[in-house]
């Protein structure tokens, strides 16, 4: 294969992979603390959503990304009272504000159909954009690819090495205990479900203003779901999530090229398969009894927390 | 203990009642006089700018033109499988003397649906299933690829053309013929490359597909996907594509060559009319751009003058009857001839396609 070719297959890539890692990396954050926001397709559309929509009406795409990262986080908030406040069962919470979800957006997005709208810039870095085969490749990306790869290394950090990292892992590992210490249990999940809000609309406002700068209702297609997938598979730890996000974006994106060639030695719907079997794969793994604590799967993770009185 | 009502059970209890006395009136008043009810149900959201949008775009059509005398209903985003089969019949419980579902899928529950209400009319768009209560229609959009696909054989530099396809039934495989045929009659070295996305309608992976087409030497797009995604991939290269569905010029104002069109409006209001005169009758049609249910949109500005010669000349030989995109002699893409020369493909055929012609990759 020639070194364009390659150049292409790996830039479709980044830009499949980059919505996935964004969504991934909040839900990580969310489940660490202990919380399972099943939300992530509904907030990736209000996102989407907002962000076109502001940038479309204001024509400031920094605007746009910022409206639809409040829109994730408004509509986490939602699910944050429910949950957390009102101590709701997370599944069926989170289930429902995917459905809510698609339905507002596609309200607010009526409008908005069949609208175009350019494509948020590339950062070009002049010079060495330029540069053959690597050029376009790690110097011609827009905001939100170097936003998702600078965020996996401030989320592995925060996580690991920081005091605040630890305090939320322990309120994710057993919420009694800390709160038993001090912590504000409620207080910090409502931060890490909030966080989890604003990097799914993030990722909401790529597919509608990067990946495909258009408008239609439910376009994200099962995103939310992947990402959700993705937090499993990478067993929780914000390295495994960037390679699980790229892997998965990579084979969607391999079996198209190679459909395209014309060597694709097995039936295209086998590849469509692959990422779900993957991740039921991992689910097998992870919930047989001795690989559930190897994994680390958060203790407390879809638990309610009352605290005592 | 017995004769204590609660109020949540009473509640519910005349709530109930109260709904199934409401849905008898509205029924029996809307079949007595009144306007007649006219139900749709749409595979996608109406938003979809697609197939669904082009059925709704029929249903506003039929309101406007017969005003007062109708009164249409939808109910879009149905999922094909056991939900489709509920709506139908709360549709068919609510009121509606025709009903039109619009996708594939629904076939078997609007069958179903159809012999348990023999007095309510119930129309399914592209199916094979027909009853004396229950009519099929379809559209030749093979006809409009045969079109699309000689413009595609004179604008393409690299004689390769991208196919982003949905799944491979014999709706989309005779698409995917069609438009090579037509294009290996202007350039005989003309292929055709077809990725499947197993998917009527994602975005994201469509314009994937785009992209690993266009990566390849492929300069002009097809798709038989709902979105316009492809299309704009296909803007953004400076390469050319098609609209599907309907026009999507909005997206590449100078890629897009043109667009099929579905038209379904014409024919909703003739059948709700007929539907009112009491002339209604089950049929089972198939429509092309003779009819008017398939049509070309206006050509963009890519589409040169010989191209655009051209197509006009392919699109009236078959309103004319004088040619078919399917006239032998046709290979398929293994070399063995599949229609010998004289002999054209009958639509029983044609339904039943699950091979390529030569020049198709996939």
């Amino acid at each position: 294969m020639n070194p364009d070719v390659l150049v292409a297959v790996f830039l479709t890539v980044i830009t499949a992979s980059t919505p996935l890692l964004l969504a991934a990396l909040g839900e990580l954050v969310t489940e660490r603390a202990g919380v399972l926001n099943l939300g992530v397709e509904g907030m990736m559309l209000m996102g989407a959503v907002v962000g076109f929509a502001v940038t479309l009406t204001t024509g400031q795409w920094g605007l746009g990304v910022l409206a639809a990262a409040l829109a994730g986080a408004g509509l986490a908030l939602v699910f944050g009272v429910l949950t957390l406040t009102l101590v709701a069962n997370q599944v069926a919470t989170g289930l429902a504000l995917t459905i809510f979800g698609i339905g507002v957006s596609s309200l607010i997005g009526a409008g908005f159909v069949g609208k175009p709208l350019p494509p948020l810039p590339r950062l070009a870095v002049p010079g060495l954009s330029d540069l053959p085969v690597v050029g376009r490749l790690l110097f011609g990306q827009d905001l939100l690819v170097y936003l998702s790869l600078v965020m996996t290394g401030v989320v592995a950090f925060v996580l690991n090495r920081t005091r605040i990292g630890l305090v939320l892992r322990a309120v994710g590992q057993s919420d009694v205990s800390a709160h038993a210490i001090g912590y504000p249990v409620i207080r910090i999940r409502y931060g890490a479900v909030l966080f989890g809000g604003v990097m799914s609309g993030l990722a909401g406002a790529y597919l509608s203003l990067a990946y495909t700068p258009l408008w239609v209702q439910e376009m994200t297609a099962g995103r939310g779901w992947i990402a959700l997938a993705i937090v499993v598979f990478a067993a929780w730890r914000p390295g495994r999530a960037l390679v699980g996000a790229y892997l998965f974006g990579g084979i969607t994106i391999l079996q198209l090229y190679a459909q395209g060639a014309g060597w694709l030695p097995v039936p295209s719907q086998i590849f469509s398969m692959l990422p779900y079997l993957a991740t039921i794969l991992v689910l097998v793994i992870i919930s047989a009894g001795p690989w559930r604590r190897r994994l680390d799967a958060p203790a407390c993770l879809g638990k309610p927390f009352r605290p005592a009185a | 203990m017995a004769n204590i009502i609660t109020r949540r059970g009473f509640l519910a209890g005349t709530a109930g009642i109260g709904a199934g006395l409401s849905l008898g009136v509205n029924g029996a008043l809307a079949q007595a006089q009144g306007p007649l009810g006219v139900g749709f149900i749409y595979v996608g959201p109406v938003g979809d700018h697609g197939w669904s949008f082009t059925h709704d775009v029929g249903r506003k059509h039929l309101e406007q033109t017969l005003g007062a005398k109708v009164k249409t209903t939808f109910v879009e985003n149905v999922a094909e499988g056991p939900d489709a089969e509920r709506v139908i019949r709360q549709l068919a419980t609510s009121g509606n003397g025709l009903i039109f579902t619009t996708s594939f899928g629904f076939m078997n529950p609007t069958e179903r649906v159809a012999r348990q209400f023999p007095n309510l009319k119930f129309e399914h768009a592209t199916g094979y299933k027909s009853a004396p209560n229950l009519a099929t229609y379809n559209a030749r959009f093979y006809e409009g690829r045969a079109v699309i696909g000689t413009i595609a054989g004179h604008v393409s530099k690299s004689g390769i053309a991208g196919y982003v396809g949905s799944v491979p039934i014999p709706e989309v495989v005779m698409g995917i013929n069609a438009f090579t045929l037509a294009a290996r009659k202007v350039n005989p070295n003309f292929t055709t490359r077809v990725v499947w996305v197993n998917s009527w309608y994602d975005p994201g992976k469509e314009a994937d597909a785009a992209k690993a087409l266009l990566d390849q030497r492929a300069d002009v797009l097809s798709q038989h996907t709902d979105s316009p995604a492809p299309l704009q991939q296909a803007e953004a290269r400076g390469a050319f594509g098609f609209g599907q569905a309907n026009d999507m010029k909005a997206f590449a104002p100078k890629a897009q060559l043109t667009a099929i069109v579905d038209d379904w409006a014409d024919y909703y209001v003739s059948r709700a009319q007929a539907a009112l005169d009491g002339s209604w009758k089950t049929h089972s049609v198939w429509y092309g751009m003779k009819e008017g249910m398939v049509k070309i949109a206006p050509y963009g500005p890519g589409v040169t003058d010989a191209a655009r010669a051209a197509a006009e000349q392919v699109k009236a030989d078959i309103i004319s009857g004088k040619s078919h995109p399917f006239m032998g002699p046709i290979k398929d893409n293994k070399g063995v001839e599949r229609v010998p020369a004289g002999k054209t493909l009958t639509d029983e055929e044609l339904n039943k396609m699950d091979w390529y012609v030569e020049g198709v990759q996939a």
